[in-house]
């Protein structure tokens, strides 16, 4: 059903209305959204751990997370609440390259990414390896600001950014596919933004 | 999602930028005072615009809803609501949505509620819900608006201060040289945080601040500086 009087306001050419999904619009500006205060973690405090369910496989300190090898991703990103945002340019540590410094392969199909301030969201296990998601920790070639997620946050471009956690401090593989934060609370528990999987039932 | 057709039922101006939609639906389903929904706009080449606002009604209003959309610069949808929408348009809104900025189960208190602007929406469905469900809840309300007119809804909230129910009330106005009675100036510090939570009678267990990200980035670091732990502390802030 079309609204009465509504024509929009379409974003820029062709190739930009291409890149962007369903129900987004472009903006050029980095809006910043929380559930809560933005925790203020010290890199001096800050420590990344791996996990197989309970039992931790490995942790780096910041210096030692640093030292790992250090990669670019420039990709487009898309937030639920309907904006997204062209070539943000992120540097830090492939997922692949955190699990080879662990010598470990994953081991079960669901990962749980955690945050300092006690968040959680849940990404399938293929979406973080193969190249598809970093643990970021600088972005425009500077450190992550604390509101954006800094010390290091997680990024899974190709889903919904509530996915790339903020203040991320581990990764846990699960048995079972457990919902995080947003995903218990109506949230889509994958949230691909080109079938518009916004909401629990989308 | 679930999505119908809500017809819109009233307009009412509350401020120079803000205004209250009434939406009737055809069915209305039940929510929590807190919760948004997001309506959606279609033109007639399929182009879709999407965006959350937040229910200012209370959960116990139910032959409508009520959205006070703030008319923001640029804004796609903002300013088709105050320049085009009129009575009996329809226009599609979701089901609610939302389980964390929302009012807690039971009746757990004291409740800071910390507003900035037009984030007082979900506060006005709070207070309503405090006043209409008789929960004994202890709730505060520190509300932040750039001159009295932004105040908005201060007449009603003031009626409910009045009704002496444990609703209280703390404004601060950051533009205003001569703020009314009763009203103080200038941006929220850290007394104006003490204060309020030493107007509660007994410890927080919930804080709630809603506005735009400084606001809410500003409020928030005082709240945890207050000595609040930051998992009592929930964030809702104005993305586009």
């Amino acid at each position: 059903m079309a609204t009465r009087g509504f024509t929009g306001r379409r974003s820029g050419s062709d190739e930009t209305r291409d890149r962007l999904p369903p129900g987004q619009f472009l903006e050029h500006g980095f809006p910043v959204l929380s559930a809560g205060p933005t925790p203020r973690v010290r890199t001096e405090d800050w420590m990344f751990t791996l996990k197989d369910g309970v039992r931790p496989v490995k942790s780096w300190t910041w210096a030692e997370f640093n030292a790992l090898p250090q990669s670019k991703m420039t990709r487009d990103i898309h937030c639920v609440t309907t904006w997204s945002k062209f070539d943000t340019a992120w540097e830090g540590v492939m997922i692949d390259d955190i699990l080879g410094d662990a010598f470990i392969e994953p081991p079960t199909g669901f990962t749980l990414a955690h945050s300092f301030d006690g968040y959680t969201t849940n990404v399938p296990t293929p979406d973080l390896v193969g190249g598809r998601a970093m643990v970021a920790l600088r972005y425009e070639g500077k450190p992550i600001t604390a509101d954006h997620g800094g010390p290091a946050r997680l990024l899974v471009p190709h889903l919904y950014f509530w996915k790339s956690a903020k203040w991320i401090n581990g990764l846990q593989f699960t048995a079972k596919d457990e919902l995080g934060f947003w995903e218990l609370r109506g949230y889509h528990r994958y949230g691909d933004p080109w079938k518009e999987q916004r909401y629990t039932n989308d | 999602m679930r999505w119908q057709n809500g017809t819109v039922t009233r307009i009412v101006r509350r401020s120079p930028t803000v205004s209250s939609f009434f939406f009737k639906l055809p069915e209305f389903i039940p929510f929590v005072a807190g919760q948004h929904v997001s309506v959606r706009l279609t033109a007639p080449d399929g182009y879709r615009a999407q965006r959350s606002y937040s229910i200012a009604s209370a959960p116990e209003e139910t032959a409508h809803i009520e959205l006070a959309i703030e008319k923001l610069v640029d804004g796609e949808v903002s300013a088709f609501f105050h320049e085009v929408v009129e009575v009996n348009d329809e226009i599609e809104v979701s089901e609610p949505i939302g389980g964390y900025f929302v009012w807690p189960p039971g009746q757990e208190g004291p409740l800071l509620l910390i507003a900035g602007g037009s984030g007082v929406a979900p506060f006005i469905s709070m207070a309503r819900h405090k006043l209409l469900s008789g929960l004994d809840t202890p709730v505060l309300l520190l509300f932040s608006a750039r001159t009295h007119q932004d105040l908005l809804f201060r007449d009603e909230l003031a009626e409910i201060v009045d009704r002496r129910i444990g609703f209280d009330l703390l404004a601060t106005l950051t533009r205003d040289a001569d703020p009314p009675a009763g009203v103080r100036k200038g941006r929220i510090d850290a007394a104006m945080i003490a204060e309020a939570i030493g107007r509660l009678p007994s410890a927080l267990h919930r804080v709630y601040v809603c506005g735009s990200n400084p606001f809410v980035e500003n409020a928030a670091q005082l709240v945890v500086d207050a000595g609040v732990p930051p998992g009592l502390v929930a964030t809702e802030r104005y993305g586009v």
